[in-house]
């Protein structure tokens, strides 16, 4: 396996330098997700705001490909209506579980095109979805409390 | 290269392992430092199994014909077998199970009903903080289920049992101390006997976790102070879907079954039954027969190869790694750092590289470890950690394997642009 297919220099700039890092308010739902397997722990806070994703914060421990994920994720979705970084995270998910043989969509992704060599190594696939898993699970939890 | 105490013929001893021939994708040899997570198996494990399921396979015990009579004997010789390599009194006291999971929630499960060893309200179980997770849940089970209450032994800065408070620990209320003898983690042999002797004194049984053990070290069941002692078939060269489960005769009578089912009964009629003696009664259902024939061929192996040289094997290939390891720059090693008080599993991490990416750069080389938390949450929260990497070293590990790991491991901290 190429090593340099899975770490991108996009994804260990991500891990040493991650963006929107540290938990922040306001927030409406907050998450903890595990990789029960590896032990990488995700705390996770999602703030909408009229229909909008106004902030994402997060405090992680793990792996440079859940750290990195972490970190694109933010950068990506903060800022987007709601519907758009739902197609957003589908996009990311196809990517992820296509064996590698998904070509990734830069426009969609911006640097989450990096993670497209993730996708050849099943083990770390979870890492990469860790955060995205826990943004999901975050935002549905804040849409119900806007119903409710 | 040589140093003092590895097995002499240890080129012979790796040609009896076929899988360290094996050639990974791009063209890289194996070097496999994962034997705590399992070990490799020898020729004549495999061709034992492949013998049995070829020219004797029958099912044991109920089987009226000479293949029947075959597979009975083979697996009942395997019994035979086990109850040498652990020196048991008796080879009734020698029980067949899935693995050393399953072992440890029939003691931890049986424990919770009517008998005399029955443990309840107001009685105390004792465990380890540097317990495998199958060594904590089945002890957590068994205490929420009879409102005992669960205890343990915290550990030292250097990754021994802090036995300062064993006697406010191990008290008249204690009904179970089980632990492990050889940490999975931290590679810390325990002090077995002494906790048992003080366990003893209280009158509490005293269950081992030999998983790690008895790959690596001489077990004799009694000298151990045990009386319950568990170990798994594929860490000692054998196969999995087989473990071990030795108990002092009196203490496997006490314990009512486990599962019930057949061939551990003595006569069944609608309205109730009665059971067969040991070891059957713990016995339920088909046991793993090729597995158990598997296992009986590897521990004549082990105690082919002497388990005194391959305990002095261990030690010097670990401490010649934890020499090697010495020289890394930003390398923690958890645990005992002088090899005479631990076994071959060393964990150790790396500031500024998570355990996932150093054993995916090492596998890119070639080399097998583990990374995570190897089943010991606990362990790694008492170090303030989440996970590690570890390398583990068998009969089979050359210096020259270590050597390729901290060569690995420099290249590590390379690629991840650490600076010396």
């Amino acid at each position: 396996m190429d090593l340099d297919s899975l770490y991108q220099e996009i994804i260990l700039d991500h891990y040493k330098h991650p963006h929107h890092a540290g938990l922040r308010d306001p927030y409406e739902a907050e998450v903890h997700h595990v990789n029960p397997t590896c032990g990488d722990e995700l705390t996770l806070r999602v703030h909408l705001a009229d229909g909008v994703v106004s902030d994402v914060s997060y405090d992680a421990m793990g792996c440079s490909i859940s750290q990195a994920s972490a970190s694109v994720m933010a950068d990506l979705l903060i800022g987007k209506d709601v519907d758009e970084a739902m197609s957003i995270h589908q996009t990311f998910l196809e990517l992820m579980q296509g064996k590698g043989q998904v070509e990734p969509d830069e426009d969609v992704l911006g640097d989450g095109i990096a993670f497209a060599g993730v996708a050849k190594f099943p083990a770390r696939v979870k890492c990469a979805l860790l955060s995205w898993m826990a943004w999901k699970d975050a935002t549905a939890q804040s849409l119900e409390k806007e119903k409710a | 290269m040589s140093i003092p105490g590895l097995l002499p013929e240890l080129e012979v001893i790796r040609k009896d392992f076929p899988i360290l021939e094996r050639v990974l994708d791009g063209g890289r040899p194996l070097v496999y430092l994962d034997s705590a997570n399992t070990s490799q198996k020898p020729q004549v494990v495999i061709d034992t199994m492949v013998d049995h399921l070829e020219h004797h396979n029958a099912n044991v015990a109920r089987a009226m014909h000479q293949l029947g009579a075959e597979s009975s004997e083979a697996f009942e010789a395997a019994r035979d077998k086990v109850a040498a390599f652990i020196k048991a009194p008796s080879r009734d006291e020698v029980i067949f199970t899935k693995n050393a999971t399953e072992a440890l929630n029939l003691v931890a499960n049986t424990l919770a009903w009517r008998g005399d060893l029955q443990v309840g309200e107001g009685d105390e179980v004792v465990i380890t903080e540097m317990e495998h997770h199958s060594n904590i849940v089945p002890w957590q089970l068994l205490t929420e289920r009879t409102g005992a209450t669960l205890r343990w032994f915290g550990l030292t800065d250097d990754g021994r049992l802090d036995l300062s408070d064993i006697d406010e620990l191990i008290t008249e209320r204690t009904k179970v101390v089980s632990l492990a003898w050889v940490s999975n983690m931290l590679g810390t042999i325990n002090p077995v006997r002494e906790i048992a002797d003080r366990a003893h004194q209280v009158g509490a049984i005293v269950v081992v976790d030999a998983s790690q053990a008895a790959p690596q070290l001489p077990v004799d069941v009694v000298a151990s102070g045990a009386d319950v002692l568990v170990f798994t078939g594929h860490k000692v060269v054998g196969p999995t879907g087989i473990g071990v489960l030795w108990g002092r005769r009196e203490v496997l009578e006490a314990l009512p079954p486990f599962h019930g089912g057949g061939e551990m009964i003595e006569t069944v009629r609608m309205e109730r039954s009665t059971y067969a003696g040991i070891p059957h009664k713990f016995e339920a259902g088909t046991p793993p027969i090729v597995e158990a024939v598997g296992l009986g061929a590897a521990v004549d192996y082990l105690g082919h190869v002497g388990m005194d040289a391959i305990h002095a094997h261990e030690q010097a290939i670990t401490a010649y790694a934890l020499e090697g390891l010495r020289t890394v720059p930003g390398l923690t090693v958890m645990g005992p750092l002088d090899a005479a008080s631990r076994g071959g599993a060393i964990s150790f991490e790396i500031t500024g590289v998570h355990p996932h990416d150093v054993a995916q750069v090492l596998d890119s080389r070639g080399i097998a470890v583990r990374a995570g938390h190897h089943c010991a949450k606990p362990a790694h929260a008492r170090f303030g950690v989440q996970s590690s990497t570890r390398m583990s070293s068998y009969l089979y590990t050359t210096p020259a394997e270590i050597d390729a790991l901290v060569d690995g491991l420099n290249y590590t901290r390379s690629y991840f642009k650490l600076g010396e």
